[in-house]
């Protein structure tokens, strides 16, 4: 058995960590409620924006435009949303298990990375990266994501690229994150069921062609932002039940040495009364 | 004054920004300045930075509407905002600077999509310091 002191090191040692873990748990409660209330407000305008594009897109089945066909390179850019810090549980790497599982190779892909430890972990297994915009993490604004998009949008209007992937985890509840593997562009159409339901005509102006022209760019850059949004909510969810899980082993790690603490002390001690006992009766005897 | 009213959301992309019956609402579209009765045909317009006007029955509001889009259906009308402040919020100072810098840009530059994006920006410094009611001189 191990002696009193060692067992009383190791005790110590975890309950300080668990100190951490709970602080970090805390932390990361205040910031999933402010994220999660931030990805909640942001989803309206996303839904309307996804829903315009479809429904441009499936009143105009002829339109042949640049940025609904991929135009030739195999080239592919993917964005890939992660976090710049760890102790987040499989929260990093099941994003980069979607990349490296995704099929591709590395050597047909750009990386535009968002967040430090999914760049990192992809540099080491040899994929291109080509940005990296870490610092956009924490509070993520529109311009950021604007920034972003439109270097995508440049690559791919130069023809280096000739498929955009988004690849962030969608904020599900507190519980359930969901990495997605997105294509932005070329624009995926949704099989349309009920061909403009409400029976309306929509009108362009200008035409069809020319907004698409400018909508697209504008639907590239908000899916990045509100991919952001969803993924820092995301994060500290994740975090947050890391953390959890941590400081729960925590106190089950110490009840079973405060056992053993205990154990030994009970021993050290008969041991010791044995001892005198014994003493006692020699000197009687 | 029984004038026919309608719902107008202005959905920004970190909150709804504005909701209410309007009786008419009036903005700048890359094709013109439009205003907007209860009734209109469906249409999408793709906005250009301008001054925002929404009439309500109680009177006028006016905020800066930089970019974004309009869907226009049979009872409602949905302004996609990327940009959209009201006068009282709209950051003075930051608009002057990017007005000089636009400005500073469009008198050295030769490239055309320096130029271009610069007369954008000047565009959208310019309607925001006219909203706020800073002086543009």
């Amino acid at each position: 058995m191990a002696s009193m002191r060692d067992i009383k090191r190791r005790r110590d040692s975890i309950q300080s960590t668990q100190q951490i873990t709970k602080a970090m748990k805390l932390v990361s409660t205040v910031k999933l409620q402010r994220a999660r209330a931030r990805a909640e407000q942001a989803r309206p305008y996303f839904d309307k924006m996804y829903e315009t594009i479809q429904s441009i897109l499936s009143k105009s089945e002829k339109i042949d435009h640049p940025y609904l066909s991929s135009n030739g390179s195999a080239r592919r850019a993917v964005i890939v949303v992660t976090s710049s810090r760890g102790l987040a549980g499989g929260y990093n790497n099941n994003i980069v298990r979607l990349i490296t599982d995704s099929g591709w190779r590395p050597e047909d892909t750009d990386i535009y990375g968002i967040g430090r430890k999914g760049v990192d972990a992809l540099e080491r297994r040899g994929w291109h990266i080509v940005s990296d915009d870490s610092d956009v993490l924490g509070e993520p604004s529109f311009s950021d994501a604007a920034a972003i998009g439109a270097k995508v949008l440049d690559a791919f209007a130069a023809g280096e690229i000739g498929e955009i992937y988004l690849a962030y985890t969608r904020f599900k509840n507190t519980v359930v994150h969901v990495p997605v593997l997105l294509r932005l562009l070329p624009v995926e159409r949704e099989e349309t069921e009920t061909d403009g339901g409400d029976g309306l005509l929509m009108n362009y102006e200008p035409g069809p062609e020319e907004a698409l022209d400018l909508l697209i760019p504008k639907y590239v850059n908000s899916t990045i932002f509100g991919a952001l949004i969803e993924a820092d909510a995301s994060e500290n969810g994740a975090r947050m039940q890391a953390m959890d899980a941590a400081s729960g082993n925590a106190d089950e790690m110490i009840a079973s040495l405060s056992l053993l603490y205990n154990r030994a002390r009970q021993g050290a001690i008969t041991q010791e009364l044995t001892e005198i006992i014994s003493g006692a009766e020699a000197l009687n005897g | 004054m029984a004038e026919k009213s309608f719902r107008l959301d202005i959905i920004s992309p970190d909150r709804i920004f504005y909701t209410n019956d309007v009786t008419m609402v009036e903005y700048n579209t890359v094709d013109g300045e439009v205003g907007v009765y209860a009734e209109h045909i469906p249409m999408t317009q793709i906005i250009a930075s301008g001054r925002l006007i929404v009439t309500e029955e109680s009177g006028q509001k006016t905020a800066a509407l930089l970019s974004g889009f309009v869907e226009i259906t049979g009872e409602k009308v949905t302004i996609l905002a990327e940009a959209v402040e009201w006068p009282q919020d709209i950051d003075v100072p930051r608009a002057q600077k990017a007005r000089d810098c636009a400005l500073d840009i469009l008198r050295n530059t030769e490239d055309e999509r320096e130029t271009a994006k610069a007369e954008a920006a000047l565009a959208r410094a310019l309607v925001r310091l006219d909203i706020a009611g800073a002086d543009t001189e």
